[in-house]
């Protein structure tokens, strides 16, 4: 019941917005969506709500979707108005935007990025990019809208939303790219340099994009090509006839001759684009047929455009206002190229049931195809249309007579003839139009024409309409001395109407005055007289002026001097005859297919369309190499030991934010050379592979076991202010499996900055490293942290090499420990066992150690153990056996520790290994470590 | 793109207003009520007007305006396509699209409008996909919905949207199978005084009412498809293999769309299935004229001419008509001097005609100029261009469906007689 008392209209006006409060804070869901409804209803009607406010924004934590849906429409429509209360709401969507289900995200960020409060600039700027990762494509689609959202919100986060943008582009799901170049046109039309690497894919995509999308990057692509690529249309400008002839003329002579010049080949990318177009002009959408024919227009060449030309007239058959922009962009073609639209004649006749705009357009690109041929049957099918109820349409028809009959000296005569006709036509308005027709051509022709317009003379009487009026008086004037007659005989008859004429029929007749002075003053001197002694009196001030000029410049006068000599010349000269064009000769100007070629005015935010480069910029620009299957392994690995360097960066030295930076960079190189070196060499990518997956995690924890000792390589008083640290990352290396990875942190403690750091000589000469790549500059105050690779043979020998800056070289020296000389190896209980048993004897090394009482502990013990070698522990099922595996990293032998803890902190310390010298190096160093505090 | 959407009635009032991107007063449409008074016909208003800060581009359709606001420059065509999908969208759902039903159901076109546009760019358009989203309102649905306060709108992202097949919702199930398929050609065609063909070209559509289980890849293939000269297809047809092989193969959306639309080469030479015998004569000097009319059927391979309408616009001295059907009814309009008369079907045996005078002004001078007539009419079970379907195959699902074919012939929006 109470729901249903408000919906009585008179109730319902009178305490609407306390009612809708009332309904919007009570418990019932019912009732607030009832409430909600009407809301809706209101701003649909254009009333204001935004009273409502407090109580609607309590709604947007709704369970119910509908509500909430109803909720975001009243939010995006006031939030602007009332940003304070609106900033409530914003914790919803940031809760909204983690949710697991895609859709809710995606309305989340469409709302919240609707709403335009500058406040939560950063908030919509940290949920666009959160979504522009996001593993849905429907996120990511709303993510793409979203930038142009807050891009108008806020210009000034360009260079951040370019930076999405230029991710986006990259995403391959089609759902995503017609959003993302819509954001690319919207933010940055000008970042033409973010397309290059997109532009193959955006081709091969086209046809599966949703169809809005294909118009967007289809008109993109257009402008794109044009900067591209180099003209297609050049043999046809310069010297069309001469290629026609080698075309047909299959003579070998000729064709040399054409070899010399350069003949025009079509980049491929830019075949690409018109091959993938092409079967789009048979969709469903005429927004997509058109821009396709565009395209092909402004880019294909010239013998190819005619292929649009069916499925623009196919388009004719679509609705009226869809017909009223195929036929604006059909007019601009068939001026430029009749040839296209001639077989397809008889589809611009026009229909009694056409709009008078689809009918003029029609009118227009009828005597744009108008040629000797076909002029015939124009005509004819122009004469039903004079006859035609629609007045206006009949003058236009008028004029368009007109035009043929200027374009096409054959019929001028005929046309001329018919005009004459229409003369004695019924309808003023086709009169009135053909004498001003008349007029305009027979200025144009200048031959024996006194019949017509004697007769014209003959039916001044019966016209009435102003301009008719004026044009016959002008025509009389001007070809006076051919109707020498009859032409006293009408200026006799304007001096008795004058005063009743109007103000253009007066101007006339002031001229025709004048005229008939100079040729005739004999028969026409008191005429005129009478004529300027009106106009002088005449309450427009024009024609008094006129008159008054008129009189000094035809009656000699003391006064009027020189000038009254050369009246005749000022008068009678022979005047240019009018140009008929057409109104759409300019209109290509524009782009086909944009607003502002149906305006023909330049719309806000038009983009010009440039020409074509003279010499097409770099091709290889689109290039896109391509990424392995392996290389998304490798990649998640190496991102895998970024995160553990950078830990272990942090740890040692502290080293700054720039320096992790440029490791990053290194890490990134590393990252594309690895690839190939692991197909070169197939024995130590094998051996690589040997190492089971599990390993890796057990190496980070390994790793981050403890601090990372750092040893010093270079001081800063002896490296001349350049002073080097290093510590081995623990990681395998990437540039080759055999290599210790080690880190080296160079830094600047000069007050010069020191260029070119690079390494030198190096001893052993059979040494192998790899080097860092060369720094190029270092600041003073500043580190950098590089990566290198040794082979050191799994012998403790120091690597000697020189540490070069642009003046100085200085000898270091790196010893490694020799635990740094492993890696993890990971294996079970039973594996351990299975291989120490196979090294016995000769290869097995023990003591019996008495350990610090506070390394009792099996986790103290690995830690220790961890500390001094880079080795995996074994998961032990026996509470007193510790057991550690590793390889060495050149060959890969195995290293097997373990240590059975005895009573009262002594303990059995065996390494069992075929690398003796390395075991008991390793021996002492554990020994070391775990008998000290 | 899209800045906002107006909806005016035949009287200029503005009944209904959404807003993309922050909201544009309704005085915009100021400049859009002058065009429509300068305008003589409703039709007559230019689809694109300029205003100093924005654009008007608007479709007319039911006799309501879509008046879309843009701020700069987008292709025309795109914001025009996008306004007809939003009728047809409104048509789908409502059964009509009229005012009083935009109005009754202002929340649905409000959430539909919302989903099918996000700032100004299309986001849904698909009617498969906005089905899922939003139920279409029925009769039971708004009275349940009303008790139980449940919704109309669907809780899911449409599965549409993410996969391969977009245009079609998963997990559709029926109990019958069945497909239906509509040939329906039309003709247009100018035929002058004496009967003679001035143009005349078949344009046809296939429109297809599909309800199968699970994902069915269909097969159609035709008899003669070298007849089909330029075709237009749904995103569902695959087109290379209409290049290749002249086959429309695709898997459907669920429910009515329009598969093809195709034209008929003018090479072939179009029949015009019904003609026209007429007598009209004004006397100079006399207040009367005479009218007379009859039609006939022509090379209709035995099929009746049905619902024939003709209508003529006559001459403005026409005071009044006085006529005598021999079948149907008639009517004039004295204001607009429209004549139409509703025939129905054309009997070979006895032809229809319509007889008569017709009153002039008194004094004016002789109309010069006979009317021309446009015809209306249906022929069921035939497409005049000779199109036949060959065969339907289904693949991608085991149960047989039930498929049907059907074809029709109809005049286009013209078939227009010039009588003079």
């Amino acid at each position: 019941e109470v729901m249903l008392i408000p919906t009585r209209p008179r109730l319902f006006s009178v305490c609407r917005n306390e009612d809708l409060k009332e309904m919007l804070e009570s418990s019932k869901e019912s009732l607030k969506l009832e409430a909600m409804k009407r809301i809706v209803g209101l701003i649909a009607k254009g009333k204001n709500a935004s009273e409502l406010f407090p109580a609607v924004v309590k709604n947007v934590a709704s369970k119910n979707i509908e509500l909430k849906k109803l909720v975001y429409v009243y939010l995006v429509r006031y939030a602007e108005e009332q940003q304070d209360l609106a900033l409530l709401s914003i914790s919803t969507f940031q809760r909204a935007l983690k949710d697991p289900n895609q859709f809710i995200r995606a309305s989340a960020l469409r709302v919240l990025s609707s709403i335009r409060v500058p406040i939560i600039v950063p908030i919509m700027m940290l949920a666009i990019k959160e979504a522009a990762a996001d593993l849905s494509p429907y996120v990511r689609k709303t993510s793409a809208h979203a930038i142009q959202k807050l891009f108008s919100l806020d210009a000034d986060q360009k260079e951040q939303l370019i930076e999405v943008i230029e991710k986006l582009l990259k995403d391959k799901s089609t759902l995503v790219a017609g959003s993302v170049v819509m954001a690319f046109e919207e933010v940055c039309p000008d970042r033409i340099d973010l397309i290059h690497k997109n532009y193959r894919k955006l081709c091969n995509l086209l046809v599966d994009v949703e169809e809005w999308g294909q118009v967007v990057i289809i008109s993109m692509l257009t402008r794109y090509a044009r900067t591209q690529f180099t003209s297609p249309w050049k043999e046809v400008r310069g010297q069309s006839g001469e290629v026609m002839k080698a075309f047909y003329e299959s003579d070998s002579e000729e064709k040399k001759g054409h070899t010399e010049e350069k003949p025009y080949i079509m980049d491929p990318d830019h075949r690409l684009l018109l091959r993938n177009t092409k079967p789009l002009l048979q969709s469903r959408n005429t927004a997509v047929v058109m821009s396709v024919a565009q395209l092909y227009w402004h880019l294909a060449p010239k013998h190819e455009v005619s292929i649009v030309t069916k499925s623009l007239v196919r388009l004719l058959r679509s609705h009226r206002e869809v017909q009223y922009i195929v036929l604006q962009n059909i007019a601009t073609m068939s001026i430029q190229r009749k040839g296209m639209f001639e077989p397809f004649m008889k589809s611009f006749y026009v229909r009694s049931t056409d709009a008078t705009h689809i009918k003029t357009l029609k009118l227009e690109i009828l005597t744009n195809l108008a040629n000797e041929a076909n002029i015939s049957t124009i005509l004819r099918e122009f004469q039903t249309y004079v006859k035609s109820q629609d007045k206006a349409f009949a003058a236009a028809t008028i004029q368009a007579i007109g035009r043929c009959a200027t374009n096409i000296s054959e019929v001028t005569d005929t046309c001329l003839n018919g005009l004459v006709l229409l003369l004695s036509n019924r309808d003023e308005t086709v009169v009135a139009e053909s004498v001003v027709v008349i007029k305009k051509l027979l200025q144009t022709q200048p031959t024996q024409h006194s019949e017509i317009i004697k007769h014209m003379a003959k039916l001044f009487d019966n016209i009435t309409v102003p301009m008719a009026r004026a044009s016959i008086l002008w025509l009389i004037g001007e070809y006076c001395e051919r109707v020498p007659k009859i032409a006293p005989d009408v200026l006799r008859k304007m001096a008795k109407s004058f005063t009743a004429e109007e103000d253009i029929v007066k101007l006339q007749t002031v001229n025709l005055a004048a005229k008939l002075y100079l040729t005739n003053s004999k028969q026409t001197k008191l005429l005129t007289q009478y004529i300027l002694n009106l106009g002088k009196y005449d309450q427009n001030y024009d024609i008094r002026d006129r008159t008054r000029f008129i009189r000094q410049l035809i009656v000699p006068s003391e006064k009027s001097g020189a000038l009254n000599k050369y009246a005749r010349r000022i008068l009678l000269a022979p005047k240019p005859a009018p140009v008929l064009e057409s109104s759409f000769k300019d209109r290509d100007r524009f782009q086909l297919g944009t607003l502002s070629h149906s305006l023909n005015s330049k719309a806000t935010g038009y983009q010009e369309l440039s020409d074509w480069p003279a010499v097409a910029p770099d091709q290889s620009v689109r290039n896109v190499e391509i990424i392995e299957a392996s290389g998304s392994d490798s990649e998640e690995e190496s991102s895998e030991s970024e995160k553990t360097s950078s830990d272990s960066g942090k740890s040692s030295s502290g080293s700054e934010q720039s320096s992790s930076e440029s490791e990053l960079e290194q890490k990134k190189k590393k990252k594309t050379k690895k690839v190939p070196q692991k197909k070169s060499k197939p024995t130590a990518a094998d051996r690589y592979s040997e190492i089971p997956a599990v390993c890796w995690s057990l190496r980070v924890t390994t790793s981050s076991f403890g601090p990372v000792k750092t040893y010093e390589l270079l001081h800063h008083m002896t490296g001349k202010g350049l002073a080097a640290k290093y510590h081995f990352p623990r990681q395998p290396c990437l540039y080759q499996p055999s290599m210790v990875a080690v880190q080296v942190i160079l830094s600047n403690s000069s007050d010069h900055s020191l260029e070119e750091i690079h390494i030198g000589d190096r001893s052993p000469a059979s040494l192998s490293i790899h080097c860092f790549n060369t720094i190029e500059r270092l600041e003073p105050e500043a580190s950098v942290t590089v990566s290198m690779g040794i082979d050191f043979s799994d012998s403790t020998q120091a690597a000697n090499f020189q540490l070069c800056t642009k003046e100085d070289q200085f000898s270091v020296s790196i010893q490694p420990a020799v635990g740094e000389l492993l890696m993890p190896s990971s294996m079970t209980e039973q594996d351990f066992c299975k291989e120490q048993g196979k090294l016995q004897g000769m290869n097995e090394t023990s003591a019996t150690i008495t350990m610090e009482t506070a390394n009792a502990s099996s986790q103290a013990i690995s830690k220790q153990v961890l500390s001094v070698a880079n080795v995996g522990v074994v998961s032990s099922s026996q509470n007193n056996f510790s057991r550690f595996a590793g390889r060495t990293v050149s060959s890969g032998a195995l290293v097997l520790v373990s240590l059975e803890l005895k009573e009262s902190s002594t303990a059995l310390l065996t390494i069992n290994t075929e690398k003796t010298v390395m075991a008991s190096m390793l021996l002492r160093d554990i020994k070391q470590a775990l008998t000290q505090a | 793109m899209i800045h906002s959407l107006f909806l005016v009635n035949a009287s200029g009032d503005i009944f209904l207003e959404k807003h993309w991107k922050s909201v544009v007063s309704r005085s915009v449409c100021d400049y859009f009520f002058e065009a429509q008074e300068r305008a003589t016909e409703p039709e007559n208003v230019p689809p694109v007007i300029p205003t100093p800060h924005h654009y008007l581009i608007s479709v007319l359709r039911h006799r309501i305006y879509f008046v879309a606001v843009i701020q700069s420059e987008v292709p025309p065509l795109f914001v025009i396509e996008f306004l007809h999908r939003v009728v047809d969208t409104f048509q789908d759902y409502f059964g009509v699209c009229t005012e009083a039903a935009i109005k009754d159901n202002v929340v649905v076109v409000y959430e539909l409008l919302e989903e099918m546009l996000d700032n100004g760019f299309p986001l849904a358009t698909e009617s498969n996909i906005l089905k899922e989203l939003i139920k279409p309102p029925t009769i039971l649905r708004t009275m349940v919905n009303t008790i139980t306060g449940s919704t109309n709108v669907g809780e899911q992202l449409p599965t549409g949207q993410l996969s391969v097949v977009p245009w079609r919702r998963t997990g559709v199930k029926y109990t019958n199978n069945e497909a239906y398929f509509d040939v329906v050609e039309e003709i247009d065609a100018i035929i002058d005084k004496s009967g003679s063909t001035i143009t005349a070209e078949i344009q046809g559509v296939i429109d297809a009412c599909v309800k199968l289980t699970g994902m069915p890849d269909l097969t159609l293939s035709f008899m003669n498809p070298r007849l089909l000269d330029d075709v237009s297809f749904h995103p569902c047809v695959r087109f290379k293999r209409w290049e290749a092989e002249r086959i429309l193969s695709f898997i459907p959306p669920d429910g009515n769309f329009r598969l093809l639309s195709y034209h008929v080469s003018s090479q072939n030479l179009v029949a015009i299935p019904v003609y026209v015998k007429h007598n009209i004569t004004f006397r100079e000097g006399s207040s009367q004229g005479r009218f007379d009319l009859t039609l006939g059927p022509k090379q209709t391979m035995g099929k009746a001419v049905e619902s024939v309408l003709v209508s003529s616009q006559l001459p403005r001295g026409v005071l009044n008509a006085n006529l005598n059907p021999s079948q149907g009814t008639y009517t004039f309009d004295p204001v607009t001097k429209l004549l139409s008369w509703d025939v129905g079907k054309i009997n070979p045996q006895k032809l229809p005609s319509l007889k008569g005078t017709m009153s002039l002004q008194a004094g004016a001078s002789k109309p010069d100029e006979n009317p021309t007539i446009n015809i209306q009419f249906k022929i069921q079970q035939m497409a005049i261009s000779g199109l036949k379907v060959n065969r339907l195959d289904m693949y991608g699902e085991k149960y047989k469906p039930f498929k049907g074919i059907k074809y029709m012939t109809k005049a286009g929006n013209l078939c227009q007689f010039r009588l003079h």
